[in-house]
């Protein structure tokens, strides 16, 4: 006669090391992989430097004072361009959203415009703005305009009629409602716009300082192009991840911080 | 006296408005196209009664809470129910994004908004989840916030749109006999709409049932409080409603 049975215990001399280690082990794997087959001249450091020597030149990049001001004038255009760019998609999106008029007036012209891609108007951005940060700056704005106003709007379309219905019962004014009500649950799409943008400014901010720098990180690795120095070209390539990595964690800290009320986010 | 009076005056249609009657219903129609959900109906629910509202699935009840609640319009006749008109719905409806007591204090213009939500709250039993998030309530919890959040505005009309039908069971009789204290202690006039005929005859005055637009049945429950479910008359009053709602035991 077969029985099921189970026993449910944790054995307790299964030490199991914890996830942070756990989850370490194969990039940790993968790179010292890369330093031995580097170091054993498997690969030139024309094409493939070890890490060490990476992080050498890295460290070289910094001490020299090479790094510090290309990465602020990499720094500075993505703020400019993201303020510009997050600024406008907000009072778009705010206005397609909160009124028909708005949505007739706006929502056609954004929608056909978005089906280009941004990054194809930069020769004509240097065409009308010449070559200097005007246009790199314009190009990242439009970049990050266009994922903060398609979310925000549907967000704002999509708010729950049955709320709206209780909260006009409450006797909120239209303005009150807007306020309480129709924002507040536009907030978590609006963050996720938010995350998509920055991601286009970094792409958008790569592609515009390959194009004509004299300045920022992606002058640094376009140099470094020209006279072979590959293992700047991989230092290039850390800061723009260390970049993107930090604004995303920003964004992760920003929805901890206002979406506190949601269950996901409670649990933890 | 003389909110109801203002109130009426401000809402009505009607020349000659009396402060006896929280709601006065003359030839009211609602058609969807050529669907007709109310047919004619007059109707009036004294100032402070319970009237509890039965009906199948389609028979209007929602259109009528609805049309009470302004959120529907009438399609023709003339409606007077008070400006102090809140509803409880299915579904709590709270805010998720704001703690309990600012879902009851939202839109309250008093002096004191905090201390009247709070103390709302504490009435209905919730004293300890003032400033809980509403997802981490539990659905019974979430309804008496959904009360709090009604009656701190001192409705003199109070709608009910089957707030309990979402509850388990032993959480719905507790609600029940909430709502029934609550009542008697604030008196304001209130309908509730439900497909549950113990539940319409253990907390109504009377009970009126809605049958393709038009009021079927009106009858009075006059046992008294607090009720049970014995008793030959209030067989026959049960036994007499579901047959109306076409079934027979």
């Amino acid at each position: 006669m077969p029985i099921l049975s189970q026993t449910i215990s944790a054995s307790p001399s299964a030490w199991r090391p914890p996830a942070g280690l756990r989850r370490a082990v194969a990039p940790m794997a993968l790179l010292a992989l890369w330093q031995a087959v580097a170091a054993l001249g498997f690969t030139s450091p024309q094409t493939m430097p070890a890490p060490s020597l990476i992080l050498a030149s890295l460290w070289q990049l910094i001490m020299s004072g090479q790094l510090g001001p290309n990465l602020l004038a990499s720094l500075f255009r993505v703020s400019v361009g993201l303020a510009a760019g997050i600024a406008a998609g907000i009072m778009l999106g705010l206005a397609a959203g909160l009124s028909r008029l708005g949505e007739d007036f706006i929502d056609p012209t954004v929608q056909m415009a978005r089906t280009l891609p941004h990054l194809a108007l930069l020769p004509l951005m240097i065409l009308w703005f010449g070559i200097g940060e005007t246009p790199k700056i314009v190009i990242i704005a439009l970049g990050a305009s266009f994922p903060i106003y398609l979310n925000l709007f549907a967000a704002i379309r999509g708010t729950d009629r049955k709320l709206l219905e209780a909260a006009g019962m409450l006797g909120l004014s239209a303005w009150e409602v807007i306020w309480h009500v129709v924002l507040p649950s536009a907030l978590p799409n609006f963050l996720v716009g938010l995350r998509q943008a920055l991601g286009l400014a970094w792409i958008s901010l790569v592609v515009a300082e390959q194009i004509n720098a004299t300045s920022g990180i992606g002058y640094l690795v376009m140099n470094a192009q020209e006279f072979l120095q590959t293992d700047v070209i991989f230092d290039g390539l850390l800061v723009y991840a260390a970049l993107g990595l930090a604004t995303d964690r920003l964004v992760r800290s920003l929805e901890r911080r206002l979406l506190a009320w949601r269950p996901a986010l409670l649990a933890n | 006296m003389n909110a109801i009076t203002d109130a009426a005056v401000r809402a009505s249609n009607l020349p000659e408005a009396s402060t006896d009657y929280a709601v006065e219903l003359r030839g009211l129609t609602r058609r969807f196209g050529t669907n007709v959900i109310l047919q004619n109906l007059d109707l009036k629910i004294r100032s402070g009664a319970f009237v509890a509202l039965l009906g199948r699935s389609g028979s209007g009840k929602s259109t009528l809470l609805r049309t009470l609640a302004r959120l529907d319009p009438a399609t023709a006749g003339t409606l007077r129910a008070p400006a102090a008109t809140t509803a409880v719905f299915q579904e709590p409806r709270l805010l998720p994004w704001k703690r309990v007591w600012r879902n009851v204090a939202l839109g309250l213009r008093v002096a004191a908004p905090r201390e009247r939500a709070e103390a709302a709250l504490d009435e209905v039993g919730l004293s300890h989840r003032h400033q809980a998030w509403p997802l981490t309530l539990s659905g019974g919890e979430a309804q008496r916030v959904a009360l709090a959040r009604a009656l701190v505005r001192e409705p003199e009309l109070l709608l009910l749109d089957e707030p309990f039908a979402a509850l388990d069971a032993l959480t719905r009789l507790r609600m029940q006999l909430l709502v029934s204290a609550l009542w008697q202690a604030h008196r304001p006039a209130v309908l509730l709409v439900t497909h549950d005929v113990d539940e319409a005859l253990r907390l109504a005055d009377r009970v009126l049932l809605l049958d393709q637009g038009r009021i079927a049945l009106d009858i009075d429950v006059d046992a008294p409080r607090p009720r049970h479910h014995d008793g030959a008359a209030f067989m026959a009053q049960r036994a007499m409603l579901l047959a109306a709602l076409g079934v027979v035991e």
